[in-house]
């Protein structure tokens, strides 16, 4: 039983350290390129995230909504379907959260305001998210084609909402909301001070561990893992595929939605157009490099955020950019490696077997 | 309205959607989905740009361009058919490095984060008719080229076959590894002229400067069904709707951002089957197992 | 690596030679030290069961694999490990059992793709048409070369397949499980076509489990079985009976004991089967007209009506193919019948979903174990679940204590080794994942079990222990349904049965009246019983 634990964390940490070590190789050319010496940039890319209390509130900050979107697509995949609606899923759910602290009065007790807006955000995602599910269950529509295209269409629609109707005058942000905001965390650890890390990242690791409760440990979860690995063995055990996709389909977008939380309730107590600025798409490096575990994505949804704002810390001798590079060497070299490894620890394992 | 300016406002809004559909359209075929369009426009923009800017002449720049749309579709073909890389991410994965290589390299090559320097381009006024660029005319021959190679040549018979039914194809001896190959590297090639046309009309490279055209002519090809000629029927019709809504602004008789939407609106139409349901090539993203 | 027993006379210049051919798929080894000699000029038969490693071998002679082990020599040249233009270059036509042709081209496309025409850098596709429309009168194998093969019928597919091969100079012509999908003039027409290739100086071999197909067409016969090849025989040499035993080999054994079922005939009569005793509410499971359409809108279970009394086993023999499948799939809830009436003790399921029929006390050991009786990547605890995942939970919640004790119960009873139950069922012998199915499915209450080729790729030992719990389903008074592709194992376990034949039922008979003989003549439909 153990040996067996060991060989599904084998295949499950090889390809992210594989791509690791390739991205660290690309990062040195980079680095060097820019006549700089890699061993400085890496030191200090890592002093300016978790060496010191700003840096890692907002890599706190930052991976708080990968670990949404990440959560989002990583259920998604485990019922074998393709999100990459995240990022209009996160919008949407900012958005609506939004308009709940909009339209609460102030006098709304925190607790009950804050609920309503999560509720909101949830039902924002998880409705853009349903539009796929219904679509594939009903037509065949793959998911994939038509979430992108809900991405375009979600955006588009909110840029028109924010720019026709409910913008400040000379912005692309609705007015400050009334009712539902998060508290920061330097209220509590002063150190953080300057920092956007509020206490959306306990909602998230909720979540997470949530996700993995339902995942693993519920009747509908035994369900949804059957539909993504065999669904004729899980259409013959008496589940019903097309419920399941649908299903799987809204909830990834609620949490997907849930995300907009963080910056509309958390940070700048506004939503503002664009406000998601990719981390949707990163919501699906970051499964892919958590391995669509709960753990391992609240683990990848650091890394990204640490490269993110690592590219800050480096940016007077490298240019920030390096780490958009960086994170695209990432996903290729996951993405390359996991079929690679299995076949590789399959070989390996055969003799030991037979 | 003049219906001239019209016409080939709308044939400049079109020529990077139809070099970068056709690139769709010979990818998918062979077998491989094609979401990373938009990376290898933008990287051709960037080349093109690189191009033009150190020889002085748009020639080496659509040259360049074609060869940074190359390294992107070999990178993409490495990693969907040599390590059989799950073809949607690679796709995702190629959009995000290209802006990031983009980037890095225009602070690099330029020291700016926004835009390169003006380079030179084929036509010499901003907002000439754009007739005297041959990049348009050769957009607009894209599609039935294209269509020839696919339809008339045995290479084209082979890609059209192994995007079916690849087994087939290798029961009687096609290399279908190599098809495939050749088919996505064109596939970078053509989109990679898509960002070569951005750059030299606009005379310089500007940050993700593409804006999400690659997704615009993905629309086109699953709209256009797979096929050169209808897919370029869509690009025109998306820039024809995008022309309308430019030509028609501050008339407020509809929000741009509606217009924007329709590509997509009639994808997702196409796709649920309402009217005529879109099939995608049977081996459509089947290299993995 | 030793070369295969040959059990007759070695032919003196074997146009195709192959000897001790391995090949393994992970852990599985298809071929074991194969062997086969095909004659020119001669109708060749590659007999044996699903899993005999015939397809795998066939492969392997047309470049589309290479052996792990053993040589192949093609007109007395060794060409082992060869690709696959090698072996069309040498003259090797391959029809598959699953068409090798792309339905979005034509005809002609099809036929001369990977050999194109070209005319100044094109394609020429009018000559790609006459070149096959000219190939065409010639063999007598008409098609339409300028239709797209998607609007083909399968017959016209399959003439399509040969002409493919002929196209390429084919001489060696290689047929797997040709007649599977073919109507009977069809597969008349096919034979007629292949005994005129043979005549011309072509050599044929003929992948296929259907003896009546051997006995009918073949000049010789190699049987295999488990990867090994067992013997080669002459057509006119040998009985039907004698292929069947050495195609299934130890499994004979299992024909004799039929004491206890001869017990059990209570209910004798052959035209019991129709199904309108009046004491029809009794039956545990009740099936009337029932209607399955499959592709192309045949109807693939044309109107079945039978019925099971508590405490009988009802086996279903056949070629495969016949609708057995279907019939299973529909009664299980799997596919959706056109018309007709399903029962389960009076109860009407016909409406029912998959999990509303197993709530009416419905078992269903499915045929494929690997695509439906078992998540592979599931421990063994949690296949113990699988359509019981809502007896196991509480208020959604899996109820962990309780599924530990039931794999550790199930996994005891029913002897699945290695007893791990954190293992996943992908790490079994294919006869331990059987046994999961079973203990899954068996291991609780029911009233009716269909039991669709319960044996299957599973080793001795599981199929004596499979064969017991069949009958001790029966002896508490079980209704059992029981397909399987070998009628010994029919033989030995069933009170009554049936041969499917085209979606009908050809025959229903007690099984103590039955013999292997009488049987094969309706499962190859030379007979057919008017009463049913």
């Amino acid at each position: 039983m153990t040996s067996r634990f060991r060989e599904q964390l084998e295949e499950a940490l090889f390809p992210p350290l594989v791509a690791l070590l390739v991205a660290l190789i690309c990062g040195d050319l980079l680095i060097m390129s820019y006549g700089q010496s890699p061993s400085m940039v890496y030191r200090l890319l890592l002093e300016g995230t978790w060496g010191n209390a700003y840096g890692f509130g907002q890599v706190i900050y930052k991976a708080t909504t990968l670990a949404f979107t990440g959560l989002a697509v990583s259920v998604g995949i485990r019922a074998g379907l393709f999100n990459v609606g995240a990022e209009s899923q996160l919008a949407a759910g900012g958005f609506l959260a939004g308009l709940m602290g909009l339209a609460l009065s102030p006098a709304v007790p925190g607790a009950v305001a804050l609920a309503l807006c999560m509720i909101a955000a949830a039902l924002g995602g998880g409705v853009v998210g349903a539009v796929p599910g219904y679509l594939r269950v009903r037509f065949g529509a793959h998911e994939v084609i038509v979430t992108i295209m809900l991405n375009f269409i979600v955006l588009a629609l909110l840029n028109w909402f924010i720019a026709n109707h409910l913008h400040v005058p000379e912005t692309l942000h609705t007015p400050e909301i009334h009712a539902g905001a998060i508290p920061r965390l330097d209220r509590f650890i002063p150190a953080f001070h300057g920092s956007a890390a509020n206490f959306t990242i306990l909602a998230a690791l909720l979540t997470a561990a949530a996700a993995w409760f339902w995942l693993f440990r519920t009747r509908r979860g035994y369900e949804l893992r059957a539909v993504g690995l065999q669904p004729d063995a899980a259409e013959y055990g008496g589940v019903t595929v097309g419920g399941v996709w649908f299903r799987t389909l809204t909830v990834s977008g609620a949490i997907a939605g849930l995300g907009g939380i963080n910056y509309v309730l958390g940070y700048k107590h506004y939503y503002e157009d664009g406000f998601a600025g990719g981390s949707g798409f990163l919501g699906i490096a970051v499964a892919l490099v958590g391995r669509n575990h709960p753990v391992g994505v609240i683990l990848a949804a650091f890394f990204f955020a640490t490269l993110s704002q690592g590219g800050l810390a480096i940016h007077a001798f490298v240019p920030k950019q390096m780490v958009e590079v960086l994170q695209g060497v990432v996903i290729l070299a996951v993405a390359m490696s996991v079929p690679e490894v299995r076949r590789a620890l399959q070989q390996a394992r055969k003799p030991a077997r037979a | 309205m003049n219906p001239f300016t019209f016409f080939t406002q709308m044939l400049r809004i079109a020529v990077p959607y139809l070099f970068a559909a056709s690139g769709g359209v010979v990818a998918e075929r062979a077998g491989i989905i094609s979401l990373a369009l938009e990376g290898f426009m933008l990287t051709g923009a960037f080349t093109a740009t690189l191009g033009a800017h150190y020889s002085g002449s748009p020639w080496i720049g659509v040259l360049a361009g074609v060869l940074g749309g190359l390294l992107f579709g070999l990178i993409h073909a490495v990693a969907t058919i040599r390590y059989r890389a799950d073809q949607v991410v690679v796709g995702i994965a190629i959009n995000l490095l290209a802006i990031g290589v983009t980037r890095f390299f225009l602070k690099l090559a330029f020291a700016s984060s926004s835009n390169s320097p003006r380079i030179n381009g084929f036509t010499a006024r901003s907002g000439a008719h754009g007739f005297d660029n041959p990049l348009l005319w050769m957009g607009l021959l894209t599609a039935p080229v294209l269509a020839f190679l696919l339809y008339r040549t045995r290479f084209g018979l082979r890609v059209r076959a192994v995007g079916e039914h690849p087994d087939a194809a290798a029961s009687v001896g096609i290399p279908v590894t190599r098809v495939r190959y050749v088919a996505v590297a064109l596939s970078g090639m053509l989109a990679g002229l898509g960002g070569v046309y951005l750059a030299l009309d606009q005379h310089q490279f500007t940050d993700q400067m593409t804006a999400g055209r690659g997704f615009i002519a993905v629309a086109a090809v699953i709209f256009g069904r797979w096929d050169p000629v209808r897919a370029a029927l869509a690009c025109l019709l998306f820039a024809a709707a995008e022309t309308l809504q430019i030509q028609l602004q501050g008339n407020h008789v509809i929000a741009s951002q509606f217009v924007e939407m329709i590509p997509y609106l009639l994808t997702i139409v196409a796709l649920a089957g309402v009217v005529g349901r879109a099939v995608p090539p049977a081996a459509l993203g089947k290299t993995g197992q | 690596m030793t070369a295969a027993a040959d059990n007759t006379a070695k032919p003196a210049h074997p146009i195709i030679h192959m000897k001790g051919i391995d090949k393994f798929f992970g852990p599985v080894r298809a071929n074991r030290g194969a062997s086969l000699e095909v004659l020119s000029g001669e109708i060749h038969a590659l007999v044996g069961e699903n899993g005999a490693g015939k397809s795998t071998l066939m492969r392997i002679l047309g470049g589309l694999m290479k052996p792990d082990a053993g040589t192949v020599e093609v007109n007395g040249r060794d060409v082992t490990g060869w690709s696959t233009n090698d072996a069309i270059d040498a003259g090797i036509g391959m029809v598959h059992q699953h068409f090798m042709l792309v339905p979005t081209l034509t005809v002609a496309e099809n036929i001369v793709l990977g050999k194109e025409p070209v005319k100044s850098g094109m394609f020429d596709y009018a000559r790609a048409v006459s070149e096959v429309m000219a190939l065409s009168k010639e063999t007598g194998l008409t098609v339409p070369a300028d239709r797209k093969v998607s609007e083909l019928s399968v017959g016209e597919a399959q003439r399509v397949e040969i002409l493919k091969t002929l196209f390429r100079g084919a001489k060696i012509l290689v047929l797997d499980e040709p007649t599977a999908v073919l109507s009977p003039p069809e597969v008349k027409e096919l034979w007629t076509v292949l005994r005129r290739l043979r005549d011309a100086g072509g050599t044929i071999i003929l992948i296929t489990h259907r003896l009546d197909e051997v006995m009918d067409l073949s000049d010789t016969i190699t049987v295999m079985r488990a990867g090994e090849t067992i013997e080669r025989l002459r057509t006119s040499a040998t009985t039907p009976a004698e292929i069947a035993r050495a195609m299934v080999g130890r499994d004979v054994t299992l024909m004799s004991p039929q004491g206890e079922a001869l017990g059990m005939l209570g209910h004798s009569a052959p035209d019991a089967s129709a199904g309108h005793a009046p004491n029809d509410f009794s039956a545990a499971l009740e099936v009337t007209d029932l209607v399955v359409t499959g592709s192309r809108n045949t109807r693939v279970v044309d109107g079945i009506t039978f019925a099971i009394q508590p405490g009988e086993i009802l086996g279903i023999a056949g070629v495969e193919g016949n609708g057995q499948t279907e019939l299973i799939e529909a009664i299980a809830g799997l596919r959706k019948s056109v018309s007709g009436n399903i029962r389960i003790a009076g109860y009407d399921i016909t409406d029912k979903d998959v999990a509303e029929r197993r709530a009416a006390g419905l078992a269903h050991i499915p045929e494929d174990r690997h695509r439906r009786g078992l998540i592979l990547d599931y421990s063994i605890a949690d296949n113990l679940l699988l359509g019981l995942q809502n007896d196991y939970s509480r208020r959604g919640v899996l109820d962990s204590e309780r599924i530990a004790e039931n794999a550790e119960k199930q996994i005891e009873s029913f002897d699945i080794r290695p007893p791990s139950a954190a293992l996943p069922a992908r790490a079994l012998s294919g006869g331990n994942q059987q046994k999961v199915v079973i203990a899954r499915e068996m291991g609780h209450g029911f009233t009716v079990l269909l039991a669709s080729q319960p044996t299957r790729g599973v080793d001795v030992g599981a199929i004596e222990f499979i064969h017991e719990r069949l009958r001790a389903a029966r002896a508490a008074d079980a209704a059992v349904l029981l397909v399987s592709a070998e009628l010994s194992e029919v033989l030995a376990l069933a009170d009554r049965v049936a041969v499917m034949y085209r979606g009908r039922f050809a025959v229903v008979m007690p099984a103590a009246e039955a013999t292997e003989e009488a049987l094969g003549e309706y499962m190859i439909g030379t007979r057919t019983d008017t009463a049913a």
